[in-house]
């Protein structure tokens, strides 16, 4: 049972992965283009994590959910700075 | 299935895919960033070959190159353009590409031809570990058997730092590098450079801690430190020191220091330069690693803010 909720999971993460990627690579602007990145940041790694964490034990598991909480907090950052950066000079704020 | 079957080739693709994009891009921003995956998929090549100390260190030497070239394209970028004539011809590129395959073929023949129980001092290295007091082949060879090694590294550092700084024009000369803190700064960077310090430092001095007996080092956790340091730098929370400031001075040269220090009192204790003395092995080389771990972090964050530019009286 255990066995078919993390196949599924993990294969519901890949599912993720897949999509972002494609998306990254057909999407026309860069502003939906972070918007396929950021599905593959967090869901697609956080099924896969969550996918996993039955089989880690306590302290995997803690580390685990700080893996995804980190790179939760990278991507963040990354998607806010590119999206500024690639904003036409115009729309920019002040 | 096995997953060697499936990961281990796959692996192997990635790392020559990004070999040869980072090879045969035309501009050079996509060429570092081939590059960048490139050490990315050879940490985990390392990974998987059960070398996780090696798998830590080409991570840290790759996001500092990284850094590093990403800097010097987007220097490059204006005059790009200009060079795309003066690219070699056909016949010079295809030289080139020959003897660089000549090479690789060589190195691989060479590999491939190693007897194959090669001469090793694995299992002398094993059977002297518990002498060392440390748990880590990798620390006990690097602090211990090859100490000598890692003393000469550390100078070596320093000198490429001293080489950079050098570059300044003489009236910056004493003063801060990079430049001034921008007063637009970027909230999200600055709230990642507020969240992230905290525990990568944390992570950074449990590298070193933990080197005795599990993977990591003063390099590996001085590099996270680095990155911290520079993620503030960034962010515009920090400003870079006067590289004149005595401070610095004596924090970059206290990790040679503490280390030669150690080293000279092996003749009085141990009866030999970097001996130590029965049952000390372990703190004493708490003790050396400690100033190397902050003098690495300086070391790095310094060689990326590059030469002095400005003086604080103007």
């Amino acid at each position: 049972m255990i066995d078919v909720f993390t196949a599924v999971a993990v294969w519901a993460g890949a599912f993720f992965f897949l999509a972002g990627t494609v998306g990254l690579l057909r999407f026309p602007d860069p502003p939906s283009r972070l918007h396929a990145l950021t599905k593959a940041d967090n869901l697609g790694l956080g099924l896969v994590v969550v996918g996993l964490l039955p089989h880690a034990g306590a302290l995997g598991a803690a580390k685990l959910v700080a893996v995804w909480l980190l790179a939760q907090l990278a991507a963040t950052t990354v998607t806010q700075l590119l999206g500024r950066a690639t904003r036409p000079r115009a729309e920019r704020l002040p | 299935m096995n997953a060697d079957l499936i990961f281990d080739p796959l692996l192997a693709a990635l790392v020559l895919f990004a070999a040869i994009s980072a090879v045969a891009a035309r501009r050079t921003f996509a060429g570092v960033v081939g590059f960048v995956s490139y050490g990315l998929a050879l940490s985990l090549v390392w990974v998987r070959l059960a070398a996780v100390d090696v798998a830590l260190t080409e991570a840290a030497i790759g996001a500092l190159t990284g850094a590093l070239l990403l800097a010097a394209a987007a220097r490059l970028r204006a005059s790009e353009g200009l060079s795309e004539s003066e690219r070699a011809g056909r016949a010079l590129r295809a030289v080139a590409a020959l003897l660089c395959a000549a090479v690789s073929a060589a190195l691989a023949a060479a590999g491939l031809s190693l007897p194959e129980s090669a001469p090793s001092l694995a299992p002398a290295a094993a059977a002297s570990l518990p002498q060392t007091g440390v748990g880590n082949p990798v620390t006990a060879a690097l602090m211990a058997w090859r100490a000598i090694d890692t003393l000469l590294e550390k100078i070596v550092v320093l000198m490429a730092l001293l080489a950079v700084w050098s570059l300044a024009r003489d009236g910056a000369w004493g003063g801060r590098p990079g430049d001034a803190p921008s007063a637009r700064r970027d909230d999200a960077l600055v709230f990642l450079a507020r969240m992230l310090p905290p525990l990568g430092i944390v992570v950074g001095v449990y590298l070193v801690w933990n080197s005795a007996d599990e993977p990591g080092g003063a390099f590996q956790g001085g590099a996270l430190l680095a990155a911290m340091w520079l993620l503030a730098r960034m962010a515009g929370l920090v400003d870079a020191p006067r590289i004149g400031a005595r401070g610095l001075r004596l924090l970059l040269v206290s990790g040679p220091l503490a280390f030669l220090a150690v080293g000279l009192a092996g003749f009085a204790w141990a009866g030999g330069f970097l001996a130590y003395p029965e049952g000390w092995e372990k703190p004493l080389i708490l003790l050396v690693e400690a100033p190397m771990l902050l003098m690495i972090a300086a070391v790095l964050a310094l060689l990326i803010d590059g030469p002095p530019t400005r003086t604080d009286d103007r």
